[in-house]
């Protein structure tokens, strides 16, 4: 054992490409750990906050940014948080293990940074009230989770920007319990896609005054997927006119598993079953070594969508210890718009 | 044509098999003790690569706290100001009776260390959470697997070759628990890859200093010229070899000079003569050679665990003791015998193939190479005055080395020069004609023999002078025990509450008892281990210091100074008057300087009250007791059994001592077996060059012979001859050890490691030396003397007959 | 003296003697020696053959009759197989190697045809060093013969930088220089050219003549042999 190892198994409660592997005990049995159920009543603010006692957790923010300069951006700042032992100590000891991974994808290029960090010592954590989630000195907080001020670096890049939420939590599937596989493999699963996004993006080539909009996912679980699941392809899509839309396909030896959320402009929410919405890759591009998607056809036929999603920059490639895929990208055709396309498992 | 005339060559080894062994011998020799110490080097250096690879030692900055350990709080606080490093907690960690290196680093955040990934292969998958939380996991090295099996009180151990074979490597969650200190950090490795826009270091942490990789300390640069001195041994030998090469060699050309001169006049050019004789020498090197491997490979083998101790013993360098085989090895060491017979061919294959075609075999000019023996003598003198210029003028350790160099090849320059000058005046008061003639006769073979005399020359110089190194340094190590080891008993208890019962206990039975504290503190040369001491008049009395002010204990006890090793010292430049910062806050004075030998890190002294001061919280264990020596051992089993303590926690200074000492000799046994094996080589060469002077004897024998000495008194004064040869040669060698001692003792030493040892003399030693000598040169004539007491009359009539 | 006076001679004390002690009488008796070298091939059958105080005798023959190996047991350099030599008194049979050097030393004198001198020692060295060997050293007839062969100049040098006359003066020197009773030479000559040749045979037939002493001389050369007072020819190992 050691850190790859460690690594290893922590990243495959992650949606990242090692399901593939099947790897021991992590595809099913939760052992001392808590498990979603359905009908869970979300108590805010303490539930943006972590949740020890199971396994994996996220705070997973993207962003599509438009510069002064009149070009986008996109912009990624995520917290995972794996539990290898269901409690939290405070000492070297913490079997809680963070890690950080930003990025800011523009035009021509993509830059990303990853953070390592156990709980307990103080480096890296969450607390829900006032809000801070934060590993080094990459953080996201503010009063509450409406008002956010959001900073990483890299080597690179770095990135200041404040967070304005401009409509309600959104939760997906049955109330904030998403079902993750045939099988009943599930999370509790929120987000808050309304995010104004103002601030500047800190490039090679100087500071950029950015705007744009912001969409926040919370995910929390013990056991998110069957053993046969080897990577999946998430959309978040926000459309002219208000609407928008979060759609995923886990991809199964037993076949793909489907689901999305509509969400209208109020923030009412429209649970789509398994089998419905339809994702397609249109073309592919050599990432990394790798068959990409970064064209996909996303036809979703009761609300009359058929769409194009684009990827903004092909490249936009995840070197981090466990590789996938994250990037802005456009929509055009019966919708247009923006959004963030996540794919692992290539 | 080719092949018969290969053929022809070959048939003279089958005639003269005695002089092809020896030439193989000489090879085998030259290549085995130079390939051996390369092999022990190899090995010592591939072993602090891995464990610096392993441990990412010199490859990245650190940040350290010349005061003590960093709290995790400031770790925390240059990670949430960006800095991006990893926290490591090491420390010594006594299993068994052994102390190992215990090093904790933070797994989580330093996961590029390659120990921690190389481990992966090797040792089986555990769970993650197995290694970072409660019990945790020990990482350690095969060799370590003995001595950890069945210790119930350490967590799980996962055996893994990527380790240094004296690391313990685990997280640091268990590292703190492990070496009671929790929330300690020893020190901060400053990672690759930091983020733009991060706070200055001063800002966030002005305590911590940040050390380049270049001022850590390296077990590499730390152990350079100990391998130096290896190397020199091993070079010292490989050219002690080639003597005896170079005798068969000649003597071989001289007896093939008829030959090759049939050979010539039935049209074999010169050109593919020496082509053939050159791939010829070739071959016989690869052979040798190979032989020579083979050889050199046990010796380093059979040498590689002690030295492997000494190296750990006097640098904590890691260093396995197992050999491994490795091709470039063998590829350089053919590559030496090939090149060394060649240079000690050389000379002898360049006059064969100048040799006119008529020529007839010739005689020996005994008188008129006195000219080519004053150039050598001048040469000689040049290098000698050389290298002691620069040492003069340069200094340092490769100015000693230099002097050294220019020492040795300029005495062994000088040599024929000096004993034909010795050989003279010994003839001029010669009155008898034999012994006249003998030395007379001496003085004409000195060419022939001259290198095997420079040989024997340079090994017993090298004896001379090592030997004066280790017997000096072991009479200053012996005293200086006697000084330093003062109480009688040395006892290390569980923590402190039991040292507070113990100390409690044994105070109304014993003179005294003296806290032994300490902390590690970091200094710009390295670790500073810093030492409190309580008021004692042992300390004052015996304490061996090497400079020191007029009120020195004093002004220790008064907390008013410090006191510090010689080692630091040197490496600081720090002497009495000056001021040693042992934290941001506490600057004192030095008051004198200490010797402590057998270690390589700084060392300072304070009062005790004054370490509470610098260092609040030094854990207090370890104490010596003082009372009268015979109660000693009674008191040692007492408390033992009063408080169920192992013996090893409870050491009587004799046993202290003896251990000391032990460990003392197994530094020096390489040193030991190289000289040894030195003055066998050039026993050797003696012998080698004898037989070559062998057939060019017998025109000098024979009129003596005709004009009425028997063949035994012939064979006695064969005997003396080599006697008295390798007699003088010795008494030139002790001056040019004595003065190889002093500067092993006043140049290397200080730089090697960092003490200047008193330099004493050892006659009997010298006397021992000379005997073992003498036997050498006997042994070495002893075979050209059997010969001559056998020799068939007919022989040595056919010198003055007609058919020569 | 005519050859056939010194026969008479010779005779004549030998008679005069016979009924005392016989081997005081002649200097040198070899009787029926006989030598055989290793390999089984005889040298020397049956050679009888005396030499008396102050005689000259040249030994002839061709390559290989045996002559030079005949010289070298009369001067005690190798031993025999069946036989007896008598030296002065002494039955060379009985001597052990130690005897035998003894006797080389203090008895006879040798010249050989090359590498008569010890290359390590000077001339001066070269020419007393028989004499000193033999305890008889002395340095007025030392430094007498030096002037006589012509060596006064040459003392102070090595063999290595002799001509082979010179070379050969100082070997007859260190002979003389002992004053032995016998001089036994084996081609003195052979290396050297006819002047260099006749020389050093002039000033060792008279040095010979002036001391005393007696000499065995072997030479292929009718020439020189004719010189001296008797000559004996060897033919594959037997006297003609």
């Amino acid at each position: 054992m050691n850190v790859k190892t460690l690594l290893l198994c922590l990243m495959t409660f992650f949606p990242l490409p090692l399901w593939a592997q099947g790897y021991a005990g992590l595809g099913g049995s939760a052992e001392g750990f808590d498990v979603p159920k359905a009908g869970y009543a979300f108590d805010f603010p303490k539930d943006h906050g972590p949740h020890p006692s199971y396994r994996i957790e996220w705070w997973y923010l993207t962003a599509n940014l438009k510069g002064e300069d009149g070009r986008d951006y996109g912009i990624q700042w995520t917290l995972f948080r794996s539990a290898l032992k269901p409690f939290e100590t405070d000492d070297w000891q913490s079997p809680q293990i963070w890690m950080g991974h930003a990025a800011t994808t523009t035009p021509d290029g993509h830059f990303f940074a990853e953070r390592l960090s156990r709980g307990g010592i103080g480096q890296a954590g969450v607390i829900s009230q006032p809000f801070e989630a934060w590993i080094d000195e990459w953080r996201m907080a503010g009063p509450d989770f409406d008002t956010l001020t959001l900073t990483a670096n890299g080597e690179d890049f770095g990135y200041d920007l404040s967070l304005t939420a401009q409509g309600p939590l959104v939760f997906h599937g049955d109330a904030g319990y998403s079902v993750k596989s045939a099988d009943g493999q599930a999370s509790y699963y929120y987000s808050q896609p309304f995010y104004a996004v103002e601030g500047v993006l800190r490039l090679q080539g100087g500071d950029v005054r950015v705007t744009g909009q912001g969409w926040l996912d919370r995910e929390w679980s013990s056991q998110p997927l069957a053993a046969d699941q080897s990577g999946w392809d998430w959309f978040s899509l926000s459309f002219e006119g208000g609407d928008k839309m979060m759609a995923f396909r886990l991809r199964g030896g037993r076949g793909d598993f489907t689901s999305a959320t509509w969400i209208n402009a109020d923030g009412s929410t429209e649970a789509i079953p398994n089998g419905t919405v339809q994702l397609t890759p249109l073309r592919t591009d050599q990432v990394a070594g790798r068959e990409v998607p970064t064209q996909w056809r996303v036809v979703l036929p009761d609300r009359g969508v058929e769409i194009e999603v684009s990827a903004l920059t092909p490249n936009a490639w995840m070197g981090t210890r466990f590789e996938y895929w994250e990037g802005p990208v456009t929509v055009t055709g019966s919708q247009e718009g923006i959004g963030y396309l996540e794919m692992t498992g290539y | 044509m080719t092949w018969a005339t290969v053929q022809a060559l070959l048939s003279h080894w089958r005639v003269h098999r005695l002089q092809l062994a020896t030439l193989l011998i000489g090879i085998a020799l030259a290549t085995g003790l130079w390939s051996a110490v390369q092999a022990i080097n190899a090995e010592a250096r591939a072993s602090y690569a891995r464990a610096n690879a392993q441990l990412a030692v010199g490859q990245f900055d650190e940040l350290r706290d010349p005061s003590g350990p960093i709290p995790m709080s400031r770790y925390v606080e240059l990670r949430r100001a960006g800095w991006q490093v990893a926290a490591v907690l090491e420390g010594p960690y006594r299993v068994g009776g052994r102390t190992l290196r215990l090093m904790g680093v933070d797994m989580v955040a330093y996961p590029a260390l390659p120990a921690v990934t190389e481990a992966e292969q090797s040792a089986e998958a555990t769970e993650p959470a197995d290694m970072l939380t409660a019990p945790g996991r020990l990482l350690a090295s095969p060799e370590l697997q003995p001595l950890l099996r069945g210790q119930t009180n350490l967590p799980p151990v996962l055996i893994t070759s990527a380790l240094p074979p004296d690391v313990i490597l685990t997280d640091i969650g268990v590292a703190e628990r492990l070496l009671n200190q929790p929330g300690a950090i020893s020190r901060l490795v400053v990672l690759p890859n930091q983020p733009r826009d991060r706070l200055p270091l001063n800002q966030i942490a002005p305590e911590l200093k940040r050390i380049s990789p270049t001022t850590q300390v390296d077990t590499a640069r730390l152990t350079d010229s100990f391998h130096l001195n290896l190397s020199a041994f091993g070079l010292l030998s490989f050219a002690v070899g080639l003597f005896i090469v170079n005798g068969t060699v000649g003597l071989a050309f001289a007896q093939r000079r008829g030959m090759i001169r049939t050979l010539r006049a039935l049209g074999v050019s010169m050109r593919r003569l020496v082509w053939l004789i050159l791939t010829e020498l070739t071959v016989l090197a690869l052979i040798g050679g190979s032989l020579g491997l083979l050889l050199g490979f046990f010796l380093a083998g059979a040498l590689l665990p002690d030295v492997a101790a000494t190296l750990r013993g006097l640098y904590g360098a890691p260093v396995t003791g197992q050999l491994t085989l490795q091709p470039k090895w063998v590829l350089a060491g053919l590559a030496m015998a090939v090149f060394g017979t060649l240079l000690a061919s050389g000379h002898a294959l360049w006059r064969l193939s100048n040799m006119p075609l008529l020529e007839g075999p010739g005689v020996q000019a005994w008188q008129s190479n006195s000219r080519a023996r004053h150039i050598t003598a001048a040469l000689g003198l040049i290098l000698v005055v050389g290298g002691a210029f620069a040492y003069i003028s340069v200094g340092g350790l490769v100015a000693g080395f230099v002097l050294l160099a220019g020492l040795l090849t300029g005495a062994a320059l000088l040599l024929p020069a000096l004993l034909a000058t010795a050989l003279s005046a010994l003839a001029r008061t010669a009155r008898e004609p034999v012994s006249q003639w003998v030395w007379s006769d001496m003085r004409a073979q000195l060419p022939g023999l001259s290198l095997a005399l420079m040989a024997l020359l340079l090994a017993l110089a090298a004896n001379i002078g090592v030997s004066t190194m280790v017997s000096s340094f072991r009479l200053t190590f012996v005293g200086w025990l006697d000084q330093r080891l003062t109480a009688e008993l040395y006892v290390t208890a569980r923590d402190e509450d039991q040292a507070r019962e113990i100390t409690t206990w044994l105070r109304p039975q014993v003179d005294a008892i003296l806290p032994i504290r300490n902390v590690e503190l970091f200094h710009e040369t390295g670790p500073l281990f810093l030492y409190g001491v309580v008021d004692d008049p042992v300390y004052r009395q015996h304490w061996p210091l090497i400079a020191s002010t007029y009120s020195v204990w004093d002004d220790v006890m008064a907390g008013n100074a410090v006191l510090i090793n010689e080692q630091l010292a040197r490496r600081a430049s720090l002497w009495p008057g000056d001021e040693l910062k042992l934290s941001s806050k506490h600057y004192l004075p030095i008051a004198g300087v200490y010797s402590d030998y057998g270690n390589p890190t700084g060392q300072a002294i304070v009062s005790m009250a004054q370490l509470d001061q610098i260092a609040p919280g030094a854990e207090m264990r370890r104490f010596g007791v003082r009372m009268p020596p015979e109660g000693a051992t009674a008191m040692a089993q007492n408390v033992r059994e009063q408080f169920a303590l192992s013996p090893r926690v409870v050491v009587q200074q004799a046993a202290m001592k003896a251990q000391s000492r032990a460990i003392f000799e197994k530094t020096f046994v390489v040193t030991s077996a190289l000289n040894v094996l030195t003055l066998g080589v050039a026993g050797f060469a003696i012998l080698t060059s004898l037989l070559t002077l062998w057939t060019q004897r017998l025109p000098q024998i024979a009129p003596v012979w005709a004009l009425g000495l028997n063949r035994a008194q012939l064979a006695r004064l064969e005997l003396l001859r080599s006697v008295l040869l390798a007699a003088l040669t010795a008494c030139l060698a002790l001056p040019l050890g004595l003065v190889l001692a002093w500067v092993l003792l006043a140049v290397t030493n200080v730089q090697a490691f960092g003490w200047r040892l008193p330099m004493f003399l050892f006659p009997w030693d010298w006397l021992w030396l000379f005997v073992l000598t003498l036997l050498a040169a006997l042994i070495a004539a002893a075979l050209p003397a059997l010969r001559m007491l056998r020799l068939p009359p007919a022989d040595l009539l056919r010198v003055f007959a007609n058919e020569r | 003296m005519e050859p056939g006076d010194g026969l008479h001679w010779t005779v004549w004390i030998s008679a005069a003697n016979s009924w005392k002690k016989r081997k005081q009488i002649m200097l040198l008796t070899i009787d029926r020696v006989q030598k055989t070298y290793p390999g089984g091939r005889p040298v020397l059958r049956d050679v009888s053959l005396d030499l008396d105080q102050g005689q000259t005798l040249a030994l002839t023959g061709e390559s290989g009759s045996g002559k030079s190996t005949l010289l070298n047991l009369a001067a005690a350099l190798d031993s025999f197989d069946g036989g007896e030599i008598t030296l002065d008194g002494t039955r060379l049979s009985t001597l052990d190697d130690a005897g035998r050097a003894r006797l080389r030393r203090n008895q006879v004198s040798l010249v050989f045809q090359q590498f008569n001198l010890i290359p390590s020692l000077n001339v001066a060295q070269n020419l007393s060093f028989h004499a000193r060997l033999a305890g008889v050293e002395d340095t007025t007839w030392n430094s007498h013969l030096a002037e006589r062969l012509g060596l006064s100049d040459l003392l102070g040098r090595f063999p290595e930088n002799l001509s082979g006359g010179q070379q050969q003066r100082v070997a007859i020197g260190r002979a003389m220089a002992a004053r032995p009773n016998l001089l036994l030479a084996d081609e003195p000559t052979g290396n050297l050219d006819e002047t260099a040749s006749e020389t050093v045979l002039d000033l060792m037939l008279s040095l010979v003549a002036d001391t005393g002493a007696a000499l065995l001389l072997v030479t292929h050369s009718q020439k020189i042999a004719g010189r001296l007072d008797r000559q004996v020819k060897l033919s594959g190992g037997r006297i003609q």
